[in-house]
């Protein structure tokens, strides 16, 4: 699950760190990636492993050009002013999920494991397709912290990130940069939704549980910090499953809430950050 | 000054008298929604002070309104209270939960304050279902009809339940333009545009950040309590993020930082949903684009546009 | 017009249905030229069309329809035909009252029925007490039976879960096993199942020895499971909304392929999802309660096949037009029966119009037995008048071959209890 988390975590960290923009539709890039998983593999023939890569390539790709649509259309008109775009991915909000609703229906569909192994432990069992999640989650985000840190894209949204009028004034066209972030961004979520599916079945409201965690993720690992994201998501999805052994499960999810709440009060920066929120 | 500040009096009190004769004009139907606009504005109103007077985005508010609910419900379904002491506790309920929350969230600020407000109100959201033996959990309780009378009124009777949200609203409406238009709202504003140059000028930011916000919550839960009076229910769905993000929209559409938005901000949402789910079985796209064209048009809100093109005087 | 009205509105469906009603209307002038008068009689619905009811809230208001299609084809009630307007209540308690309020004050509905979630139903029940509107749910909660509600909110058309509940004990106690595990939401739902199921099964000789409630925010269960007792012969598990498969397919991993408990749960967590899924080949050999059989069974009654063709869903429960869309059967029931009610209800009053609604609650409260027939496809009910609740039979089924067969039928005895309150005291 925290691998999972992880992944969609740092689609919004790096939304939220380069752009500075709260994107509330979020989780909904997470769903539409889950939603198009299960069209695909619906659509495609042949075993569920094929229909599976297929969409593991496609939805990513078809999220990502709807959020740099989004992006375009809307966001950038609003000069990414902070309040103007919460208001603005409120909206994006509801017309995704009317979207879901309407094409989609209302009913949580599973989606088939391209395989199934499930991994006996002496005393108890797990599936095999978990753990393959995990390893294909932190592939992934190898790839992007390649992607960040070594490569001359990564080094455009760095610059940009850290201040937006001397990167133009060095050439680089910040409005491409922003596009190709909110897409970029979107597709991980996308991504993760693809890989979690099959646990987890597509449904047109499962945006919102994603959506609080990855906030709370990329705020504990400090804005715009990998590393602290990555920590943040393994400690929370920890956390929660240690308290839960000893107090009842709704308490534990209360103190849980908690803890997180006041680590950002005594620790503003984070656990990684470098500079103050 | 005096100029404007008779403009300033005679638009309120203006919408206030229309208001007041709306009861008298309207059909039943809207005159109804009416009642309920005003106390979700009053809640809004509470919201835009701590956010868009003060610049403190709270993602977390939905606790204060939860506060006075169930702050109110719980003493009148448990212990047995009257509809007037109970009332105040929910407003000193949403008051103490935002004074609680402001000590700690207060040593945060921008984003950060966002989350830590809303981590806060899901855990208030969770305690609600923890006690479900005594809340009844997301499904929620009654408020008993006989336990509904304030003064001698009975407060599920159709014009007095109007008449009810209607002081409320004024009162609301009132002190906050007093407020707003006292020396203490002036160094709230200033604490929203420089906080570096108000604590230069020898205040002190986090008294002034934590008083705004009690301001708030005692909105709120005014709101929050009134609300489960007037309509006879309590439960856990109105302490869900989706309330605390609502306030939010309806400021934001009103128009942030303005006396009047948050009403105007109430109404429109209001009607917005219940128009588009007449005409299509799609209406939260309706909604979804209306609030794009919306902010894409008027980013600062109706008021704050319409501040913007002339109307300066626009508290 | 900001209500949505059969036969005038672009959805294809819906104008179909629409023309059959008022085209029977137009061809039989005689059939309702006996009334007084010829003006429709208005129904508010409270639909779920969005929100976290909206895979339920489809099929009630298909459901809905097709009642309705019978009805006027039928004379309509009192001789006048019928109309029913659709509203999303968003499955939330504030519009649940609003939609409340606008059947009552815009629309002059003379009645309101169709919701199904509890919080819905408590939400809007005081506005329709002081409205003074018969609010006939379809909840399958207890909060009507418990007094809670008022004079004019009644459930006729389904079976409150404690007597549901209730009714399966004796029989998981003499089949299954004794010592129960119990996995439900932490919320009021989940807490009705334990209430209500703890003393029935320890009435039956066994003993509930776990409960395991799960918060509602949850979607992922694995970190629950290690807590299952391993001396646990049966795993009594009662899951809402979409994490229902998670939950099912974790079950299924944490026990794999070896030795497991007996397993029963309520049909609630798999409404329209079908059985046949990918990752719940676990629930083979498992049980359910059902309200109403999903597939058809070899037994059904004379009406069963009249019903699944009105509401268009096929001997699989899936609907007519699309097999991959499967229905909420054991529950959609309820809203083709409470429309039927209504009727009899409304004939039994000599309802006239909105001063009669009092008139309407009394006839409704008057009624006792409902026996079996293409009004109640579901099987005999009683009607409890008091505590506006009714009583009908539960069935219990095994997944064999990836389909539901029903091994057992409760009886009427097993689901009662006490009266908890007596509504007819009370004032309107």
């Amino acid at each position: 699950m925290s691998a999972v988390l992880a992944l969609t975590a740092v689609g919004l960290a790096l939304v939220f760190g380069v752009m500075r923009v709260v994107n509330v539709a979020h989780g909904e890039f997470f769903m539409l990636g889950a939603v198009a998983a299960w069209f695909v593999t619906t659509w495609i023939p042949g075993p569920p492993a094929v229909g599976f890569i297929a969409a593991l390539v496609l939805c990513p790709l078809l999220v990502a050009s709807v959020a740099a649509l989004a992006d375009t259309l809307v966001l950038k008109r609003l000069n990414y002013d902070p309040d103007a775009t919460i208001v603005a991915t409120i909206g994006l909000l509801y017309i995704l999920q009317q979207a879901a609703l309407s094409l989609y229906g209302p009913d949580a569909r599973p989606v088939e494991a391209p395989f199934t192994l499930r991994v006996q432990f002496p005393w108890f069992g797990y599936s095999g397709y978990k753990l393959a999640v995990i390893a294909a989650a932190a592939v992934i985000l190898a790839g992007v912290w390649l992607l960040l840190a070594r490569t001359k894209i990564g080094l455009v949204m760095r610059a940009t990130q850290i201040d937006r009028e001397t990167a133009r004034a060095f050439g680089i066209n910040v409005d491409r940069v922003y596009a190709g972030v909110f897409a970029l961004g979107a597709g991980l979520a996308a991504v993760a939704a693809v890989l979690i599916v099959p646990i987890q079945q597509a449904h047109y409201l499962m945006g919102h549980d994603p959506l609080l965690l990855s906030f709370i993720v990329v705020i504990i690992g400090g804005l715009g910090s990998l590393r602290g994201t990555l920590v943040a998501a393994l400690l929370i999805g920890l956390s929660d499953g240690v308290i839960s052994v000893f107090f009842s499960p709704t308490l534990a999810k209360i103190l849980a809430t908690l803890f997180v709440a006041l680590v950002l009060v005594f620790r503003p920066q984070g656990l990684m950050g470098r500079r103050a929120a | 000054m005096t100029g404007t500040a008779t403009k300033v009096w005679a638009l309120h009190l203006g919408v206030l008298a229309a208001l007041l004769a709306a009861q008298f004009v309207l059909p039943a139907y809207h005159a109804g929604n009416l009642a309920r606009i005003m106390v979700l504005a009053v809640y809004a109103m509470g919201f835009n002070i701590a956010f868009g007077y003060t610049g403190l985005l709270s993602l977390g508010h939905a606790l204060f309104f939860g506060a006075g609910l169930y702050g109110m419900g719980m003493l009148v379904a448990l212990a047995g209270w009257g509809a007037g002491a109970a009332l105040v506790a929910g407003i000193a309920a949403g008051g103490a939960m935002a004074l609680a929350v402001g000590l700690l969230a207060l040593r945060t600020a921008g984003v950060s304050f966002m989350i830590v407000t809303l981590m806060f109100a899901q855990a208030g959201y969770l305690t609600i279902l923890y006690y479900t033996p005594y809340t009844r959990g997301e499904e929620g309780i009654v408020i008993d009809r006989a336990a509904r009378v304030l003064l001698g009124f009975d407060l599920s009777q159709d014009i007095i339940r109007y008449f009810a949200a209607f002081a409320l609203f004024a009162a609301a409406l009132l002190v906050k333009l007093a407020l707003v238009r006292s020396p203490f709202g002036r160094v709230m504003v200033a604490m929203r545009e420089n906080e570096e140059r108000s604590r230069m000028l020898g205040y002190d930011p986090f008294r002034i950040k934590l008083a705004a916000l009690v301001v708030s919550g005692i909105y709120a839960g005014a709101a929050g309590a009134a609300y489960g009076l007037l309509f006879g229910y309590v439960g856990a769905s109105f302490a869900s993020i989706q309330y605390s993000i609502l306030p939010l929209l309806y400021v934001l559409l009103g128009g942030a930082g303005t006396v009047l938005g948050p009403f105007l901000g109430a109404v429109l949402m209001f009607y917005l949903i219940d128009l588009a789910s007449g005409i299509t079985t799609a209406h939260l796209l309706v909604v979804g684009v209306a609030l794009l064209v919306l902010v894409l048009f008027a980013p600062k809100g109706i008021l704050g546009a319409l501040r913007d093109r002339g109307l300066k005087w626009l508290p | 017009m900001t209500s949505r009205l059969i036969g005038l509105t672009p959805s294809r469906r819906t104008v179909l249905g629409g023309l059959a009603a008022s085209g029977a209307a137009l061809a039989l002038p005689a059939r309702f030229a006996s009334a007084q008068s010829a003006a429709p009689i208005k129904l508010g619905f409270q639909l779920h069309r969005t929100g976290i009811g909206a895979a339920y809230g489809r099929w009630y208001e298909r459901t809905a329809q097709a009642a309705l299609t019978l009805v006027n084809e039928a004379g309509g009630i009192n001789g006048r035909p019928v109309e029913i307007l659709f509203e999303d209540d968003g499955t939330d308690p504030k519009r649940g009252a609003e939609v409340m309020e606008k059947f009552a004050s815009q629309s002059n509905c003379d009645a309101v029925f169709g919701a199904l979630f509890s919080h819905v139903v408590v939400g809007t029940a005081p506005r329709a007490g002081e409205l003074k509107m018969p609010y006939l749910v379809c909840s399958e909660g207890h909060h009507v039976a418990s007094g809670k509600m008022n004079r004019w909110t009644l459930q006729p058309g389904i079976t409150d879960v404690k007597s549901q509940v209730q009714a399966m004990a004796p029989w998981i106690s003499s089949t299954l096993g004794k010592k129960v595990t119990m996995i439900f939401p932490d919320y009021a739902f989940g807490h009705d199942h334990r209430d209500a199921f703890v003393p029935a099964i320890q009435a039956a000789g066994g003993e509930v020895i776990e409960q395991i409630a799960i918060p509602p925010t949850e979607t992922s269960f694995t970190r629950y499971l290690p807590r299952i007792p391993s001396d646990t012969e049966v795993i009594y598990h009662v899951m809402v909304g979409p994490a229902v498969l998670t939950f099912v397919k974790e079950l299924g991993e944490f026990y794999g392929s070896g030795d497991r408990p007996q397993i029963f749960g309520f049909i609630d967590s798999l409404e329209a999802v079908n059985i046949a899924s990918p990752g719940l080949e676990f629930l083979e050999g498992t049980h359910f309660w059902e309200g109403h059989c999903r597939y058809l069974q070899e037994d059904a009654g004379e009406h069963e096949a009249t019903y699944r063709a009105a509401v268009g869903v096929d001997d699989t429960g899936a609907s007519l037009a699309d097999a991959k869309d499967v229905s909420t059967y054991a529950h959609m029931f309820s809203v083709w029966e409470t429309l039927f009610i209504l009727k009899a209800g409304m004939e039994a009053a000599g309802y006239q119009g909105p001063a009669d609604r009092q008139k309407l609650v009394e006839a409704i409260e008057a009624m006792t037995d409902m026996p079996y027939g293409i009004e109640h496809p579901q099987g005999a009910k009683t009607f409890n008048g008091k505590t506006h609740q009714v009583f009908g039979l539960q069935y219990i089924s095994k997944v064999e071959g990836g389909k539901l067969v029903k091994v057992h039928t409760t009886s009427p005895e097993d689901g009662m209890y006490p009266d908890e309150a007596d509504y007819t005291s009370m004032s309107f």
